[in-house]
C-alpha cells in the first residue's frame, strides 16, 4: 500500500484540483463568471469552463413554486362534447332522422339507429370517428384504442372514450398548457422561470425572486376562453340562450346568445392602452382575415344591438354596436385597472388554455428569508467543521490533520458535482452537507481505529497501517451502501426541498468513501515513505 | 502532544450481561412511545395535514401578537395556530384546510395579505391543497417501508439472515422511539421530518453493520468461543470507532440546532436524537438479537468460505 506510482499521484491530485477548479465559481460574483465564460478561448468545450455555480433553490434564493393540476374532467367533457357534434354532422349530412335524438354518456356518446338500411349506410363513417393513438412500441405492438366504436343488433351505436383516449387527452392538454403557460410567464419579465410537467396531469412552474405571487397565480389560473356573442333579443328561443354573470360584482346576469361570432383564437395581436376619449384602460385586438370577416358580417348586420364580449363565462362588458366594424380592429373596455388590462392582453396573447388548471400546491419565500436561511447555513458549516475539525486533530492528531485535508476536498468535491450536474441547493441541502462533515470523518475513524488496534496486537507500524486501510474498507463499503440506499430512496420518492436534502447526501457517501480510501491514504503512504517513523503517531 | 482518547484501549464492558435491562427497557420505551402516538399524536405540519402556512415579520421590527390573534380570529377561517418567535418580530400564522377543495385554500393567502399587507413582510408562504397532502403522506409512508426492505435484501445477501432480521429490527426500534419523540415533544412532523426519520434510519443500519462486520468477522476467527463473549468482543474492539462517529455528527448536529435557523431546528433535534438511540440500539438491541437468532450455526455453516488472515500475508 505504501508504493504509489507517480502515475497514481497525479491522478489522485488531479480529482482533487478538479474538484477546487469546478467549485470555484460558486464563491465569485454572477460579473466575475460571466467575464470567464465571456473571455474563455473558443477551443475549451463549454462544461469545461468554470463558470457553472451552484444553483441555489427557491428557498434560498427566494422565489414561488406552484403545482397547478390540469381539471381532467373538464377535459374529458370537451372530448365528448366534440364527438357528439362530430356525430351529428355525419349524421345530419347522411340526412339521417333521428327518433330519440344523440344520447351523452359519462364516457362516450350513443345512438339508436332502428332502420337497418340507414345503419348500414352511415356506420362506416361513424366506425371514421373511432380513432388509435400511435403503437406504443415494437414489442407489444398494437396500437391503444383511444375511441372504441361498438353496433348492437337493435341498432345502438356508442363510440366510448377508453382510459388510454383519456390519458392521451390529459396528456395533449398539459402539453398544450405548458406552452400557453411559458408564453404567459414571460410576458410577466420574470428570470428564468422554470416549467416542467410532473406526473401525468400536473404542471410544476418555478419563478425565481417573485416577492408576491399574486400576479402570477392570477395569470396561471385563468383559461381566458374570449368569445364575442351577441346580447339576446327579448323574443329569442330560450334554447339558444343562456344567463352569464358580469364580471362587474353586484351586476344583473345577461341574456347571451350561445352562438359564438368569433373566438380569442381568431386573435392575432392584443396590446393594452387608453381609451382616447376618457383615458380608462383598455386593451386593443386584432383579428385574423377570418375573424375580420366574420365579426365585420355581424355587426353589419346588428347594428343598433348589443355584443357581449366574454372571458370565461363571464361578460366583461357589452357595448352597443354603432356602426359595423369592418377593419378587424377593436378595443375592449370594462373598467380596467392599468394592470388588470395588461394581464388581460397578455392572456388573450398567449391563447386560452385547452382546460382549467388549478393550483394545488403553493409554497413561496421571500427573499429577505433566503437570504437569512443562507446565512444561516452558512454559520453552521463554519462552526461544525470548525468543531469536526479540533475533535479530529485532537484525537488524531497528524492523521487527524490528513483526514481534516481529506474532509476539505470532500466538501469542495460536494460542491464541484452539484455545479457540475446542475442539481439545486437547498436548505435541507445545506444541513445534509453539514450532517456529512459529521459522517465523512466516519470511514477515516473506521480506518485509524483498525490501524490502532493491529499495531496493539504486535504488528509492525507498516503492516498496521497495510491491515487498518484493506480490513477497513469492506466495512466502509458496507456501511455506506446501507446509508446509500436510504438516501436514494428518498431523492426518488422526495420533493423540493427535501430532495435537495437526497441529493448532497448521495453526493457525500460518494465522495466521503474516495477521500477517505483514495486521498487520506496517498497522504500517510507519502508521510511514511519520506520519515520512516518507528512507532505509531496517535 | 497529548492525544484526547475518550473511550481507553481493551475496554471489556460485558454488554450482553445487559439486555435483561436493555430489552425491558427498549420494550418499555416502544409501548410509550406508541401509546403517546395514539394517544397524543403527531403535531403534523401542513405538508400532511393541507392548509395554508404564513411566517410574516413586522416592519418595525415588533409583532403585536395579541393583535394579530384577534385579527385572523375575525376572518372565520377555522382555527388559526399563531405563534411569535424569533426576536425581530416574526410571527407565524397556521391555517386547517378549508372547505372547498383546492380553490378554497387560496382565498386564506388574500384574505391575509390584504389585512396584514401594511405592516408585515410576508417572508414565507406554503399552501397545501387536500390531494396533494394526502400523496405526500403516501410517498412519506411508502419511503420509510421501501427503504427497510431495501436494505434486509441487502444485508440478507451480504450476511446471514440473522443479521438482516437483526438489523431490522433495530431499525424499527429507532423508528418506533423516533416517532415517539416527535409526538412527546410535539414537534412539528413534516416532509423535513421524513427526511430526518430517513436518516436515522441510514445511519442507525450504519452503526449497526459496522459492528455486524466486526462480529462475522470474529465469528471466523473464533469458532469456539460461546457467543455472547463473542459479541462483546466484537463491540469493545468496534466501540471507540462508534464512540469517536457519534461524537462528529453530534458536533455536527450541534452547530445546525445553534445556528442553523428554524427551519432546519426540528430536524436536527431529530437526528441527535436518533443518533443517541441508533448508537444504542446497535450496541443492545442489534447485537443481543443474534444470540436468540442463533448467528452462530449460520457462520459454521460457512466455514470453508474464506480463510482466515489472508490479509496478513499481503504485507510488503
Amino acid at each position: 500500500m505504501l508504493r504509489y506510482s507517480r502515475g497514481k499521484i497525479a491522478a489522485i491530485l488531479l480529482l482533487a484540483f478538479a474538484g477546487f477548479y469546478f467549485a470555484a465559481p460558486s464563491l465569485m460574483s454572477p460579473e466575475t463568471r460571466a467575464s470567464i465564460r465571456a473571455n474563455a478561448p473558443g477551443f475549451i468545450p463549454g462544461w469545461l469552463i468554470p463558470s457553472q455555480a451552484i444553483v441555489l433553490g427557491l428557498d434560498l434564493q427566494g422565489g414561488s413554486h406552484v403545482l397547478l393540476e390540469v381539471d381532467s374532467g373538464a377535459v374529458v367533457k370537451t372530448q365528448i362534447n366534440t364527438l357528439r357534434d362530430d356525430m351529428r354532422r355525419v349524421l345530419r349530412d347522411e340526412k339521417v332522422a333521428l327518433a330519440g335524438g344523440i344520447a351523452v354518456l359519462p364516457r362516450g356518446v350513443t345512438v339508436r339507429i332502428a332502420d337497418a338500411n340507414e345503419r348500414a349506410r352511415v356506420s362506416p363513417k361513424l366506425r371514421e370517428l373511432a380513432s388509435s393513438g400511435p403503437a406504443v412500441n415494437l414489442i407489444r405492438g398494437a396500437a391503444p384504442t383511444l375511441i372504441e366504436y361498438s353496433e348492437q343488433p337493435d341498432g345502438l351505436i356508442t363510440l366510448t372514450v377508453t382510459d388510454e383516449g383519456i390519458t392521451e387527452k390529459v396528456r395533449k392538454a398539459i402539453d398544450q398548457a405548458i406552452e400557453v403557460l411559458r408564453r404567459r410567464i414571460d410576458a410577466l419579465g420574470t428570470t428564468e422561470p422554470n416549467i416542467q410537467r410532473q406526473g401525468v396531469d400536473r404542471i410544476l412552474v418555478q419563478v425565481p425572486g417573485l416577492q408576491d405571487p399574486k400576479r402570477l397565480k392570477d395569470i396561471l389560473g385563468t383559461t381566458a376562453q374570449l368569445e364575442f356573442r351577441m346580447v339576446a333579443d327579448s323574443g329569442a328561443a330560450s334554447a339558444d340562450v343562456e344567463m352569464l354573470p358580469q364580471v362587474e360584482e353586484g351586476s344583473v346576469q345577461l341574456p347571451i346568445e350561445k352562438r359564438i361570432i368569433v373566438q380569442g383564437e381568431d386573435l392575432i395581436d392584443a396590446q393594452p392602452g387608453f381609451d382616447s376619449r376618457n383615458s380608462e384602460p383598455i386593451v386593443n385586438f386584432k383579428f385574423n382575415i377570418r375573424g375580420a370577416q366574420r365579426f365585420g358580417q355581424a355587426t353589419t348586420e346588428s347594428v343598433g344591438r348589443s355584443l357581449a364580449i366574454v372571458l370565461d363565462r363571464k361578460v366583461i362588458s357589452a357595448p352597443r354596436i354603432q356602426s359595423p366594424i369592418t377593419g378587424g380592429q377593436g378595443q375592449i373596455s370594462g373598467r380596467f385597472t392599468v394592470e388588470a388590462a395588461n394581464n388581460l392582453a397578455i392572456l388573450l396573447r398567449a391563447g386560452a388554455l385547452p382546460a382549467p388548471l388549478t393550483i394545488v400546491e403553493e409554497r413561496t419565500v421571500g427573499p429577505g428569508l433566503g437570504q437569512d436561511s443562507i446565512n444561516a447555513g452558512k454559520i453552521a458549516s463554519y462552526v461544525a467543521a470548525v468543531l469536526v475539525v479540533g475533535f479530529m486533530f485532537a484525537t488524531y492528531g497528524l492523521f487527524g490533520f490528513f483526514a481534516n485535508i481529506a474532509l476539505v476536498i470532500h466538501v469542495v468535491l460536494i460542491f464541484a458535482m452539484m455545479s457540475l450536474i446542475g442539481t439545486t441547493l437547498t436548505l435541507p441541502g445545506i444541513a445534509g452537507i453539514v450532517l456529512t462533515i459529521g459522517t465523512a470523518v466516519d470511514s477515516n475513524v473506521l480506518i485509524y481505529e483498525r490501524i490502532r488496534e493491529e499495531a496493539r496486537q504486535g504488528r509492525s507500524l507498516v503492516a498496521s497501517l497495510d491491515a487498518g486501510f484493506t480490513r477497513a474498507f469492506a466495512t466502509i463499503i458496507d456501511s455506506n451502501v446501507t446509508m446509500f440506499i436510504a438516501a436514494a430512496i428518498l431523492f426518488f420518492l422526495g420533493s423540493g426541498p427535501v430532495r435537495g436534502f437526497a441529493v448532497t447526501m448521495v453526493f457525500g457517501i460518494v465522495t466521503t468513501v474516495v477521500t477517505a480510501v483514495t486521498m487520506t491514504r496517498m497522504m500517510i503512504a507519502l508521510w511514511y515513505t519520506r520519515s520512516r517513523p518507528q512507532k505509531m503517531p496517535f | 502532544m497529548k492525544l484526547l482518547r475518550i473511550i481507553p484501549d481493551d475496554t471489556k464492558f460485558g454488554f450482553m450481561n445487559f439486555r435483561n435491562v436493555s430489552f425491558p427497557v427498549s420494550a418499555l420505551l416502544s409501548v410509550i412511545s406508541v401509546v403517546a402516538f395514539l394517544w397524543i399524536g403527531l403535531n403534523f405540519g401542513i405538508d400532511f395535514t393541507g392548509g395554508t402556512l404564513i411566517e410574516m415579520k413586522a416592519s418595525s421590527g415588533h409583532a403585536d401578537i395579541a393583535k394579530v390573534r384577534t385579527t385572523t380570529a375575525s376572518l372565520n377561517l377555522g382555527d388559526v395556530e399563531v405563534q411569535e418567535f424569533g426576536n425581530q418580530g416574526e410571527v407565524s400564522l397556521r391555517f386547517g384546510l378549508q372547505p372547498g377543495g383546492d380553490k378554497g385554500q387560496q382565498a386564506v393567502v388574500e384574505h391575509v395579505r390584504s389585512v396584514f399587507g401594511g405592516d408585515y413582510e410576508f417572508r414565507r408562504v406554503e399552501v397545501v391543497g387536500p390531494r396533494v397532502s394526502g400523496e405526500l403522506v403516501q410517498s412519506g409512508i411508502l419511503g420509510v417501508v421501501l427503504s427497510i426492505l431495501a436494505v434486509l435484501v441487502y444485508l440478507w445477501f451480504r450476511f446471514e439472515w440473522q443479521f438482516a432480521v437483526g438489523a431490522v429490527i433495530a431499525t424499527l426500534h429507532d423508528l418506533v422511539l423516533t416517532i415517539g419523540f416527535f409526538a412527546i415533544t410535539q414537534i412539528e412532523f413534516n416532509m423535513t421530518s421524513i427526511a430526518a426519520i430517513l436518516t436515522i434510519v441510514g445511519y442507525s443500519l450504519n452503526d449497526t453493520v459496522v459492528v455486524f462486520d466486526r462480529i462475522r468477522e470474529l465469528l471466523r476467527k473464533y469458532k469456539r468461543m460461546p457467543i455472547a463473549e463473542l459479541l462483546d468482543l466484537s463491540i469493545n474492539t468496534t466501540l471507540s470507532r462508534t464512540v469517536m462517529t457519534s461524537m462528529t455528527t453530534s458536533l455536527a448536529l450541534l452547530a445546525l440546532v445553534l445556528f442553523g435557523g428554524s427551519v432546519i431546528k426540528s430536524f436536527s433535534y431529530a437526528m441527535i436524537f436518533g443518533v443517541v438511540i441508533g448508537t444504542y440500539s446497535s450496541i443492545f438491541i442489534a447485537a443481543p438479537v443474534l444470540i436468540y437468532l442463533g448467528a452462530r450455526i449460520a457462520a459454521e455453516a460457512n466455514e470453508t468460505e474464506l480463510p482466515n488472515d489472508e490479509n496478513a500475508q499481503k504485507v510488503k
